[in-house]
Formats: structure tokens, C-alpha cells, sequence
């Protein structure tokens, strides 16, 4: 039976309630009260998304996806950005495992151009520097980067031991950037703060607003102008997104921060919409641009033929102009040509197939709809970091408790920019587009699109992981490179959502024809029914060698 | 260019570290700890350390990297991290039921100063540790040594937890063989069985970071060291430790603790250093080498023999870990190549001894406790024909546009480094068809029309 959405209510007669039991029987009773909020069940007749749990500690000792803060403000946010020189103080490690690891591309104007994203910089701190402080090698660092790459600008990023020692970053940073004259800024990132990446991307969003966005202010004459914030040219999405916005005629000021550039920041606030593509890492820039500079911003996702092309009409709709109605109208028709070639063919082979989606924060949401589009049902689904608004929806914000780790990442005062702020819609113009269908400041979240009966587990264990894989038996379960082997071994390809296993792009309308493309592959092939050896699967021969 | 902002001049640095030829302490635990069977490895730390070890080496291997992590918050941070590594003990034998919990320390619990042996007290007087079951541990500071010297440290605690002496000393000899990969390992187990020894080799992740598809994901993979067996460490009749660096501590440990003699000798990298293995085991153990060992050495000295011009004279530039590049120097001059860039991260005292020691006291080398900023700057002042060292060197041979062979961790983007041992009599065979295919797919690309031939 076909449910919303066109995806199969019920799967296989499995009971999503005694799933749940069974994900959870194994743990002592305190783990296992835990985890069952964690768990849901939606069964979408029933009303509103049910509340999950998100955003809270991980039990210790249980076996988890996350990473922490500093990955995800300096790996995740701040990576992609070719042209800043981006310091790791602290201890050898971390900016070892975040160099290059991200696949975050970039395309420098020129070969002269600056690029540092090849290089990994660090303080390599020693013992000494966690007894007597690490300030003075920072500066130092700090000194020789400036001189050896003379970059325009330099952060920082404090791994676990700087917080503790009580190294003060910033004030190096204000000192630094008064020496050099080139701006200066710090990250107090440290791997402790918060409860998964979530709280990096926090950090990042604030320190990129109060330090970079509106420090420049170049006019920029174009028409529609607008900025994607969290799309970060994983494979090349970003490049995609660019191609297609490009040929619809409409001007990107600045992206955050796939194939992103500290000019482009800091002249991001002329940009009269902010297009919000990862909603958990970035909605911080979008709610403190509109407070500050008046830019509104909505929700997009460029991760599927049909959503892309839903985003584009969206923007198109904002600023209402029927001749880029029109341009956008015709690229979609072009575009679509190939993306429907290709998805026939792939759909006819992946139909009824079931997919599983555990990652990030909007990648387990936003990938549904390619799978939805060659006829691939999602039975279950979380996310590593997300918060109850990227589940629920934003309605639930009011509502969300603030606790004790939560409450140490800074929440920035923002009010109008006295010589920037410009609304660029009156209010009665935005409750018009409402009326029409256009929303801002909106995100309805993953649940809303989960077919009836399905999972939703937030910041899945490896042990849940398994027995889902075990009574499921899903075609394919997407998820990142810690997860991707252990899957395998079970027999089930395991798509990684974070690398795409070195393919991609899977954004816009090519990116969807790769995935399709790659699915295809994957859930096809016949690799896997050669798991068992011939003599594992035939009957002992009678004869016996060399009896005759 | 991709590293186009690296200059030709070298500048003094004292405090910026630019493309590291090393990482932290933490991650050679976890990989240690995977050669003990039924080992689950343990992250005490912020949840970071744990996911980006766990990336690294499943990048590596291409296979399950099942490791827990003690969640530190902020809040733990400041109250210590007692009450999160007990909770992960109990929480781990309830739900993943290891025979061994490896634990390790991080930045963040060496920099708050929790005390491990305390914990693991606490957690056992509460009865968290089910009978048969242990946890142990080794300290891991990030912050000195390197990957390198994480890996020492996890299995120095090996013995120091495990390793039990009894009046009825075994005839078997205990090899511990260095961070060198699961093939290498089981190669090592494989010439010292051919010569009929006994041995115990810890770690010993072959069997468990190569294992078999089965269409089952087996947590606990058959390899690996057993618990029982090592035990009967400490009643050996010798210890032979394979690289001084990861090896020596815990050589060292057996020593003192359960008077077990130990020989501390480099890797069995090449002709000349596996002579000095085999020699090592034939006296220790007092057999003679079988005619199949001789045979191996003598197909390796045939291939090196046959194809010895295309090597002569060939400058080359390596960065890894100290272990390694003393014994892949080593090769090279046997083969009449000439090392002229030998670059570690990881600090050791004896590291630019002995490679000066090999390359003989009239040559010249430059040879640096450094990162790989300072190896390609000294590539562009003076030019090599071979690179070596793990995935992150593709940028430098790409750039400077040299053949590039993928050796030491980690390595990312390419198979076989896990499977296909480069020790040994058979890894010399590997090494030289390695770095005679890279040669050779060089010379074929760059001659002309009329200089290309059949064989070149």
C-alpha cells in the first residue's frame, strides 16, 4: 500500500515497536531508559511528529558515530575556505586526522591563486607548553605562518588541552592581528565542549559573524543575489549548485563555505536572500544575518532532481520576477531531460528496494528524496548531531531544554547593523509570499517525510546499527567511513554519505544522475552472492579422489 | 601546483608545524590493541579522539574499527573522568563483551591527570569487571612522542599487565614486531615456523584488521594474540623486539619483570636486516635456517642482481617513521641507491645515527626530525628520483612530478599494504618489483618515439 510520499507503509510485516524493544534489550536498564527516547516511531496519522531525544550526551562506552566540537568547527565549517591559513593549536593529532580527510574541493581563480587547503598547520604543542602555557609558541606560529605565506587572513582553532591549560586564544589572536595587519581570529573549539560536532558548527557560525561577515563592503550590482550557506563542496556538490545557479541567472555572493573565500564572507551580507541548504550548521549565520543586515532566509535542498528544482522555483518566486520565473523554468526542462533518461532506467532496476540513513545532521533527510526518486523506500533513519528542530521541525524551538551542555556554547546578542541593516522585504511582503507557499525561516524536518511505521533513531549506537541491519535487512545502509566496513561484513553495501566514497557531486541535477547511478551499481551488483564458497553451498561429493 | 605556496628557501621554524610526518600517541594504541583477541580498544577522552582514530585506520585497512570512547564533556573535564570510564567498562562487557578493555589516555584525561590504574581499581572493587575479564591500560599523551610511541606504550602494558612468570621456563622465543602491518606479521610468524620455532608475536593484528568476508561482521575476529598465551611471555627463553622505537619498551619490561634476555634489532627490511632476523632466531633458538629460507634470500639476491642497474645511483627522499626508514634505508644502499632526504616526525634519540651509520660517514644526507613542508623544500633544492612515504606524499610527487611509492601510515587510497608483507626475504621481492614498476612507468613515460622500446 502506498503511503504519502509514494513509499510503502509497513515493511515486510516487521513491527517497528519490537524493533525498537530489540535495539534496546541488550542494555542495562539506565542505557537502555536513555536510549528509548532516542527512538522513535512516527506513524504520521497520528498527528505531529512524536519528541526524540537529540542533542544530549552519548552514554560512555557505547560505540558511537560523533566526533566533537572541534571537528566540526574546524573540519566541517571552516575547511572548505581555500584562502585563510587555519592554525590547529594543540597536540600533533588533530590537525593531522582533519587534513584533507573532508574531500572539501575548491577551484582557485588562477594556479596563483591562494590555496591552503592542501596544507595542515599546527603548534604540534609539546609537554612544555601544557605546563608552562602555549601562548607564546601560538604567537610564534602564528609569526612564521604570516611569514612564509603572508595569507590575508589566520584562525585558530583550540584542541581539548588549551582550554584546560587556560591559554587565551583570543587575546593572541587580537594581539596578532594588531602586529601583522591582517585579520586574526580564534575558535574556542575544544573537542570537550558540548556533545558532538553540533556544538563546533556553533562556535564557527558566532566567530565567522562577529570576526568576518560584513567587514567588507563591495556593491554588488547583480539582480538576484543570494548566498547558500551549509553546502560544502563535498565531491563537488557545490561546484553543481554553482553551475545551475549560474545558468538560471542568478548571482551567488557567497557560499558557506564550499569553494568558499574570506572575501566572500565578509562581503556576504549584500546578498538579499540566505538559502539555507544544512540546516543544523548553519541556521546560526541565518537567524543573525536577518537580525543584523535584514536578509531573510529559507530553506532549500539541492540534494535531488525534484528538490533542486523546488528550490530553484523557490528562489525564483522570492524575488518574483517573471522573467527569471522563466530562465528557471527552462533550465529545469533541460536539465531534466538527462535526470529522467537516467532514472527510468536506473528505477526499473531499484524499486521496491529499501534504504537505511544514519549521518550528519540534514544528509539523512535530504538524501531520502533521491532515494524516493528511483523508487527506493527509507525504513529508518537519524541523525549523528542533529537537535530536536532538525527532527521535529522548528516549531518545537520553543519548546527545545537548554541543558548544562548546550548552555556553554555561546548564544550571540544580535541587534541592526546601524548603517547595514536594510529589510529587504517590508513584512507585509513576506506574510504575502507565505501566502503563497514560499516559507522563511522554516524547516520542517526529517520526520515529516518518514513513511508511516518507520525508525527514527537519533545518534544510532553500533549496536543498534547491527540488529537494524539484522532484522531489516535492508538493500543498502548509508552512513560514514567508521561504519562502512563493519556493514559489509554483513553483507549490505554501505554507502558513505560523508565522502561518497570518493564520487560525487550528487547536488543539482548531475549530482542526482551520479547517484542514481552509483545506487544502481551498488544495490545490483552481484558481488555479494558470492559469499559462500561453492563447496559451502553443493553437496559433498559420493567419489572420492583417486578411488576409481 | 597543489602545495604551490612551498618555497624553494628554507626558513628557520620553531613553533609551526606545516604537513606533519607524524600524529598523536592515542591512535598507535588503538592499533595495538588490536592484535590482542578479543580486545576491545578504549578512547578515554572527548568523543573526537575516538572518531577520527577509528576514520584513520579504517581508511587504512578497509575493515571494522570497533573502538569505544569515554564521551568526556566539559563537565567531566573539570570533575575528572572516573565516573565515565567506569561507566564505559560496565556499559562495554554488557554490550559488546570483550575479553580485554585496552584503554588508552588522551590530551584532554593525561592534561586532567586521571589517574587509570586507580579507575580500573574502582571499577573492579565494584564489580563492573565480570570474572575471566580485564581491563588494562596505557598512558598516551598526545602531546610528546608520537603515533609511534602510543603503539609502545599500548603494548609495553601488554606485559606489564599480562606477562606472569612460573619455574617451568618455554621453549619459545617472544617477537614482537614493531607497527608493521597485518601481513608483515603473519610473515614474521611464517619464517620463524618454517625454522621450526615457537613463537609468541604481540601484537598480532594479522587475522583481525585482514579478515575474511563471510557476509558476517565477526567483532572479535579469530587473529590476534591470546590472553593465555600472553601470559607465557614472561617464561620465554628470549625476547627478540623488531624496531627500536615501537618494540623496545616492552622488550624491555619482559626483561626486568620476568628476566626474559631481549634483542632489540630494526625491522627485517630488506637483504641484510632479515639476515640479521634469521641469524637472530637460528642462534637464539639454536636450529639451523631450512633450505627454503636460504632459497627465499637467494630469489631475493637474484632479483636484486638481475635488475641491480636500473636501481644504481638513483637518488631518493623518504619520510615515515623511524623503525621503518632505517631499515627501507638500508635496502636502498644495498641495492646502490642513494637515500638523500630521510625525514621522521616522530623523535628518536638513535634515528640520525643510524641512518648516518648505514649511508657510511662519507656521505652526505639530509636527514631531519621534521614534517613534510621541510622534505619537499629539500626536493626542490636538490632533486630525487624516488619518493617514498604514506598517502599524503602524492601531493609532493605530484607537484614535483616523481615517482611515488605508498609506504608507512597511513595509507588511504590504495590495497595490498595490509595483505602483502614488505619484511622479510619475500617483502624484499615486494619492495623491489614496487620500486621497479615505479621506475620503469617513468622511464616508459618520458622516452621518445624512437627510444621507446619492447624493454627499456
Amino acid at each position: 500500500m502506498l503511503g504519502n510520499n509514494g513509499k510503502i507503509d509497513g515493511f515486510s510485516g516487521i513491527n517497528p515497536i519490537e524493533s525498537k524493544e530489540e535495539l534496546i534489550k541488550i542494555y542495562p536498564a539506565k542505557v537502555a531508559r536513555k536510549r528509548a527516547k532516542h527512538i522513535t516511531v512516527y506513524d504520521r496519522e497520528e498527528g505531529d511528529p512524536p519528541e526524540i531525544e537529540a542533542n544530549v550526551r552519548t552514554v560512555p562506552g557505547i560505540i558511537t558515530q560523533r566526533g566533537c566540537s572541534y571537528a566540526g568547527c574546524k573540519g566541517v565549517v571552516l575547511g572548505p575556505t581555500r584562502d585563510i591559513v587555519n592554525i590547529t593549536h594543540g597536540p600533533i593529532g588533530c590537525g593531522f586526522y582533519s587534513w584533507l580527510t573532508r574531500r572539501n574541493q575548491t577551484r582557485p581563480p588562477s594556479d596563483e591563486s591562494e590555496n591552503f587547503i592542501t596544507y595542515a598547520f599546527s603548534t604540534d604543542m609539546q609537554e612544555k607548553e601544557i605546563i608552562f602555557g602555549g601562548e607564546k609558541k601560538l604567537k610564534q606560529a602564528i609569526q612564521e605562518a604570516y611569514d612564509i605565506f603572508h595569507p590575508k587572513a589566520i584562525s585558530i582553532f583550540a584542541t581539548c588541552p588549551v582550554g584546560l591549560i587556560g591559554d587565551d586564544i583570543h587575546a593572541v589572536a587580537r594581539e596578532m592581528k594588531e602586529k601583522l595587519g591582517i585579520n586574526v581570529f580564534a575558535f574556542s573549539c575544544e573537542g570537550y565542549k558540548g556533545v558532538s560536532q553540533s556544538a563546533g558548527h556553533h562556535i564557527a557560525n558566532n566567530q565567522l559573524f562577529k570576526h568576518v561577515i560584513g567587514l567588507k563592503n563591495e556593491k554588488n550590482d547583480a539582480k538576484y543575489k543570494i548566498n547558500l550557506l551549509g553546502e560544502y563542496n563535498i565531491g563537488g556538490d557545490a561546484f553543481e549548485i554553482e553551475r545551475v545557479l549560474e545558468k538560471c541567472g542568478i548571482e551567488l555572493v557567497a557560499t558557506f563555505s564550499g569553494n568558499s573565500t574570506y572575501e566572500g564572507f565578509a562581503n556576504s551580507h549584500v546578498a538579499d536572500l540566505n538559502t539555507v541548504m544544512c540546516h543544523r550548521s548553519i541556521n546560526y549565520v541565518a537567524e543573525m544575518m536577518e537580525k543584523k543586515y535584514g536578509i531573510p532566509w529559507t530553506k532549500v535542498n539541492f540534494i535531488g532532481a525534484e528538490s533542486s528544482a523546488k528550490s530553484l522555483r523557490k528562489i525564483a518566486a522570492y524575488f518574483d520576477n517573471a522573467e527569471l520565473k522563466a530562465k528557471v523554468e527552462k533550465v529545469i526542462e533541460e536539465e531534466m531531460k538527462e535526470v529522467e533518461k537516467v532514472r527510468a532506467e536506473v528505477k526499473a532496476k531499484c524499486e521496491g528496494k529499501t534504504a537505511m540513513l544514519f549521518v550528519g545532521g540534514s544528509r539523512a533527510h535530504h538524501y531520502q528524496d533521491l532515494f524516493t526518486e528511483i523508487g527506493m523506500t527509507t525504513v529508518a533513519a537519524g541523525y549523528e548531531f542533529g537537535h530536536r528542530d532538525d527532527y521535529e521541525g522548528r516549531r518545537v524551538l520553543p519548546t527545545i531544554k537548554v541543558d548544562a551542555d548546550s548552555r556553554n556554547i555561546e548564544e550571540l546578542e544580535v541587534s541592526a547593523d546601524e548603517k547595514l541593516y536594510s529589510p529587504r522585504k517590508t513584512e507585509a511582503e513576506i506574510e504575502k509570499m507565505k501566502s503563497k507557499g514560499i516559507d522563511f525561516k522554516e524547516y520542517e524536518g526529517l520526520m515529516s517525510d518518514m513513511a508511516k511505521n518507520s525508525l527514527v533513531i537519533d545518534d544510532i549506537s553500533h549496536y543498534e546499527t547491527e540488529k537494524l541491519l539484522e532484522i531489516y535487512k535492508p538493500d543498502i545502509f548509508c552512513a560514514g567511513i567508521k561504519e562502512k566496513y563493519a556493514i559489509q561484513k554483513m553483507g549490505i553495501p554501505c554507502k558513505q554519505l560523508h565522502s561518497y566514497d570518493y564520487g560525487g557531486p550528487y547536488a543539482g541535477f548531475k549530482g542526482a544522475i551520479n547517484f542514481y547511478k552509483d545506487i544502481d551499481q551498488m544495490v545490483n551488483t552481484k558481488i555479494w552472492k558470492e559469499i559462500k564458497a561453492p563447496w559451502e553451498t553443493e553437496p559433498q561429493l559420493s567419489a572420492r579422489y583417486g578411488s576409481e | 601546483m597543489l602545495l604551490r605556496h612551498t618555497p624553494k628557501e628554507i626558513a628557520h621554524r620553531e613553533a609551526l608545524n606545516i604537513n606533519p610526518a607524524k600524529t598523536c600517541q592515542p591512535i598507535g594504541a588503538m592499533y595495538a590493541a588490536f592484535g590482542l583477541h578479543g580486545c576491545l580498544p578504549h578512547s578515554h577522552g572527548s568523543q573526537g579522539c575516538c572518531a577520527y582514530h577509528r576514520s584513520a585506520l579504517s581508511r587504512h585497512y578497509k575493515e571494522p574499527i570497533m573502538a569505544a570512547t569515554s564521551s568526556f564533556t566539559e563537565g567531566s573535564s573539570v570533575f575528572g573522568g572516573q565516573a565515565n570510564l567506569v561507566e564505559s567498562i560496565q556499559n562495554i562487557f554488557s554490550i559488546y563483551n570483550p575479553t580485554v578493555i585496552a584503554v588508552h589516555t588522551t590530551c584532554l584525561s593525561e592534561t586532567i591527570g586521571d589517574d587509570i590504574p586507580q579507575i580500573i581499581s574502582k571499577a573492579k572493587a565494584d564489580g563492573k569487571i565480570p570474572n575471566g575479564k580485564f581491563v588494562i591500560h596505557a598512558n598516551t599523551p598526545s602531546y610528546s612522542g608520537s603515533h609511534v610511541y602510543g603503539f609502545a606504550n599500548m603494548v609495553n602494558g601488554m606485559v606489564q599487565y599480562f606477562s606472569e612468570t612460573t619455574q617451568n621456563r618455554k621453549n619459545q622465543i617472544n617477537i614482537i614486531p614493531g607497527w608493521v602491518e597485518p601481513g608483515d606479521m603473519r610473515e614474521i610468524k611464517r619464517i620463524a615456523l618454517e625454522m621450526g620455532i615457537q613463537t609468541i608475536l604481540f601484537p598480532d593484528t594479522s587475522g583481525v584488521l585482514d579478515a575474511p568476508q563471510t557476509g558476517k561482521h565477526v567483532f572479535y575476529p579469530k587473529g590476534g594474540v591470546r590472553v593465555d598465551d600472553l601470559k607465557t611471555s614472561g617464561d620465554s627463553i628470549a625476547t627478540i623486539a623488531l624496531g627500536d622505537t615501537a618494540s623496545s619498551p616492552a622488550a624491555k619490561t619482559l626483561d626486568t619483570k620476568n628476566k626474559v634476555p631481549c634483542h632489540i634489532m630494526g625491522l627485517p627490511i630488506g637483504l641484510k636486516a632479515t639476515d640479521r632476523f634469521v641469524n637472530a632466531l637460528r642462534t637464539i633458538a639454536g636450529v639451523n635456517v631450512p633450505e627454503s629460507i636460504s632459497d627465499e634470500r637467494g630469489m631475493l639476491l637474484d632479483m636484486i642482481t638481475d635488475m641491480h642497474s636500473y636501481f644504481y645511483g638513483k637518488k631518493v627522499a623518504l619520510f615515515g617513521d623511524p623503525d621503518q626508514l632505517v631499515g627501507l634505508t638500508e635496502f636502498l644502499v644495498t641495492l646502490d641507491m642513494k637515500p638523500i632526504h630521510i625525514v621522521t616526525g616522530t623523535p628518536s634519540k638513535t634515528f640520525e645515527k643510524d641512518i648516518q651509520d648505514i649511508l657510511g660517514p662519507d656521505t652526505k644526507a639530509n636527514i631531519h626530525l621534521s614534517d613534510t613542508f621541510m622534505l619537499h623544500q629539500l626536493i626542490k633544492n636538490e632533486p630525487v628520483d624516488l619518493l617514498f612515504g604514506n598517502t599524503y606524499g602524492k601531493y609532493i610527487a605530484r607537484d614535483e612530478d616523481i615517482p611515488f611509492i605508498r609506504y608507512g601510515f597511513p595509507i588511504l587510497d590504495r590495497i595490498g599494504h595490509s595483505y602483502f608483507p614488505t619484511v622479510g626475504y619475500r617483502g624484499g621481492m615486494r619492495l623491489i618489483e614496487q620500486i621497479l614498476g615505479a621506475l620503469l612507468d617513468r622511464k616508459e613515460r618520458d622516452s621518445s618515439e624512437e627510444k621507446f622500446e619492447l624493454v627499456l
